[in-house]
């Protein structure tokens, strides 16, 4: 009967490390290291570890592993966190149990083997988490849990470092530009360069009004909150202006709602402004359909019938540009394209007669309207421009001696700090990591030239 | 005046810093994603003013007679049916998620449905007949544009001529007596070959000679003859001879076209671009630029 007892007791008492050995058969992943994702607003923390040793395909191309689930816990305070140090078990088991339960816990995510991430994108910021990744395999197999040596908190960035270099050009620039808006208002002299295509829109409106035919202004497929179809409307306020002058036709066929009736109302303004409003026709503003080809073919329509003397293509283009391009040409319409979209530009500098090329497109409301404050916006560009040429230089140039002078430390970290920092996105501080690489692999570089010279000797 | 011109350039500003402060400041990521969010509510709810213009229009078109105006019909015809098989879901099949209630089926994903019937035999036969018209016009548009007029349109025909060539086989064809890494290797004892090709592929991929690697042994671990073979390789594929040789390729000239003259034109466009974006988009922020608000009458 005690036998029988104490066998009893064996068994009771073995029961539960049983089962759990039952479970936990695979090789566990190893270093796992949680981060706060930077430049967010803390609620993402990423978990990396090194795979398996039975992360591989074996003999008959099966797998042990089916992935890797990953499971968080909440260190309440920061007593709580010190506490939980302080276990017999040290920090790296920290805040989980040594009989953990997989199956009663649930996992924050899971992902397939070979891989060796996980992105938490729904942790509370300024919440600290321990994290604890296990293999996983068939039938409900798992390895022990490797756990993070360090919690995380994640928290929020008020400012993203990595476009802080993006933001000090930018803030540069567009002061530049204000500050030349100011000074054309003020009366400060501005000279603009003649640019043929802009020159030739009322010669494009005369035309038309000498032949009796209409001018078809086409403001690109976007939507107007697309600013190639600003730009667009812009010049097209300028078009309406000179063909209410020349008493000539125009057509405005569009491809989004929205788009219409700021052309409607831009368009009115224009007749308005020139004291026109009677010949301002609101059905000559019209909506086709969002559809891009169903567009350009009711577009098509309208040449191929009405056939415009003038047609204008202003705005955002994708591949009905040749197509336009190309039916206005057979009809024989003088054309004015600009845009922004650099595929398209080959094409309509190949089939139309005058191109205004990326930023000569944005150029063209200020042009055209000869307004003061607008001509000055474009000396800011060229300071922009100055400044871009100024990088471009430097950047060649350090990189040109960075490969000619190998041992010029200080010449790659600054080719390096142009790459990553100002043109990358790594911040204004130069990334520790990054110049430690750098340094090991130019050491690498020096100690091998020795060796390989002896040898070629 | 004030409803018309300022309330909406004080709504257009707010809008547009926002949207700019959320591409620097991550709190506001959120706030950005609303804005978005009312846009595409409110160009939805604009759908119904195209909409309507669209049937005003052809409805006037048909009643006028005027030229086309059978098309105009074919339009609203369409139109109105797509519309009614789409609202009312004709025909759509009920499914698994909802076997009583076809309503909450989707339509274009429901193989032999009528809306499925429409956007694969109608609307997609219909893009792609005009895309497919765009071969044509590419071409009519290079005959245009490679006629040498000047010597600009020559060396313009002559880029195109070799960058046309060297995408497809007989451009390689046709220069394949040049020397390649492969003719160079063929001339080494069959023992070499792989050595050769190895370091022969590096160093064409770029790689500095101090990094140079053979079956997981880097250059200073390797043998004293593998070292002054790697030298002799490097010196000839880094000679000029070879260089200028390889580079005539038709495959490499067009690559060497693409990479530098093409990069460095399309980026300086691309420059210039984003600083008129910069220009433009202050402009209308700032309400220096106010012709896209109309008159204000």
């Amino acid at each position: 009967m005690t036998r029988a007892l104490v066998v009893l007791l064996m068994l009771l008492c073995c029961t539960p490390v049983v089962v759990h050995a039952k479970a936990v058969t695979l090789a566990g992943p190893s270093d796992v290291v949680a981060e706060d994702v930077p430049d967010d607003v803390g609620q993402q923390v990423l978990v990396k570890w090194n795979l398996s040793p039975e992360d591989r395909v074996q003999a008959g191309g099966s797998r042990t592993l089916n992935g890797y689930a990953i499971y968080r816990k909440v260190v309440q305070t920061s007593m709580g966190l010190e506490s939980g140090a302080e276990t017999p078990a040290g920090p790296g088991e920290l805040a989980f149990a040594d009989d953990f339960d997989y199956e009663a816990n649930q996992p924050v995510g899971t992902v397939p083997y070979s891989v060796s991430r996980f992105l938490d994108e729904n942790v509370d910021g300024g919440v600290t988490y321990v994290y604890a990744v296990a293999a996983t395999g068939p039938g409900g197999t798992y390895s022990p849990l490797s756990v993070a040596d360090m919690p995380v908190t994640a928290r929020m960035q008020y400012i993203n470092q990595g476009k802080l270099w993006f933001l000090i050009i930018m803030l540069i620039i567009s002061v530049v530009i204000v500050f030349f808006v100011f000074y054309a208002k003020h009366g400060g002299a501005i000279k603009v360069r003649p640019i043929a295509g802009l020159e030739a829109v009322s010669e494009a409106v005369g035309r038309a009004t000498e032949m009796g035919k209409p001018v078809l202004f086409v403001p690109g497929i976007l939507d107007i909150n697309d600013i190639q179809t600003v730009a667009g409307i812009t010049v097209l306020a300028n078009v309406a202006r000179t063909a209410a002058q020349y008493d000539a036709k125009l057509k405005v066929p569009t491809a989004r709602s929205l788009v219409m009736t700021t052309a409607r109302e831009t368009v009115q303004a224009a007749y308005l402004g020139e004291g026109r409003p009677d010949a301002y026709n609101e059905d000559n503003i019209y909506y086709l359909t969002d559809e891009q080809f169903g567009y350009t073919a009711g577009v098509q329509g309208v040449m191929v019938r009405e056939k415009p003397a003038a047609c204008f293509y202003m705005g955002a283009f994708y591949a009905e540009s040749l197509i336009l391009a190309e039916t206005a040409n057979s009809i024989g319409a003088i054309q004015i394209a600009g845009t922004a979209m650099p595929s398209q530009l080959p094409f309509f500098v190949a089939a139309c007669d005058y191109t205004l090329i990326g930023e000569e497109f944005f150029a063209a409301s200020a042009y055209l309207s000869n307004d003061p404050e607008q001509l000055g916006s474009l000396k800011g560009q060229d300071v922009g421009k100055i400044i871009a040429a100024f990088l471009l230089v430097l950047g060649c140039l350090l990189a040109t001696l960075a490969a000619v002078l190998p041992d010029a430390k200080p010449l790659h970290i600054a080719d390096l700090y142009i790459t990553n920092n100002v043109l990358g996105e790594d911040g204004l501080v130069p990334d520790p990591e990054k110049i430690s690489m750098l340094e090991q692999l130019m050491e690498r570089d020096q100690d091998a030239q020795p060796a390989i010279d002896e040898g070629d000797n | 005046m004030l409803a018309k011109r300022t309330i909406p350039l004080i709504i257009a500003a707010m809008i547009g810093f926002l949207l700019i402060a959320t591409y620097f400041i991550p709190y506001t990521e959120q706030w950005g994603a609303t804005a978005m969010e009312m846009f595409i509510i409110l160009a939805a709810a604009a759908m119904v003013l195209g909409a309507g213009n669209l049937i005003m229009l052809n409805l006037a078109k048909i009643s006028n007679k005027q030229p086309g105006w059978a098309y105009g019909g074919i339009t609203l015809l369409a139109f109105f049916i797509t519309l009614v098989v789409g609202i009312f879901k004709i025909g759509a099949l009920p499914t698994v998620t909802s076997p009583d209630n076809s309503w909450a089926a989707p339509l274009v994903s429901q193989e032999g449905v009528p809306f499925w019937w429409i956007y694969s035999f109608v609307y997609k036969p219909l893009t792609a007949t005009m895309f497919a018209m765009l071969a044509f016009y590419i071409a009519s548009a290079a005959f245009r544009a490679f006629r040498a007029k000047n010597l600009e349109a020559f060396l313009l025909l002559f880029t195109a001529f070799i960058v046309l060539l060297g995408q497809i086989y007989a451009g390689e064809w046709l220069t394949s007596f040049l020397p390649d890494l492969s003719s160079y290797v063929a001339s080494f004892p069959e023992a070499s070959q792989a050595f050769v090709q190895s370091i022969g592929t590096q160093i064409e991929y770029g790689n500095a000679f101090t990094s140079l690697v053979w079956e997981g042994v880097s250059i200073r671990d390797m043998t004293m003859e593998q070292q002054a073979l790697a030298a002799q390789v490097s010196d000839h594929l880094n000679g000029w001879w070879y260089q200028f040789t390889n580079g005539l390729k038709l495959e490499n000239l067009t690559q060497m076209i693409l990479d530098v003259p093409q990069k460095a034109g399309n980026r300086a466009i691309m420059i210039g671009i984003a600083l008129g974006i910069v220009s433009t988009s202050l402009k209308v922020l700032l309400g220096i630029d106010r012709s896209y608000l109309g008159s204000g009458d």
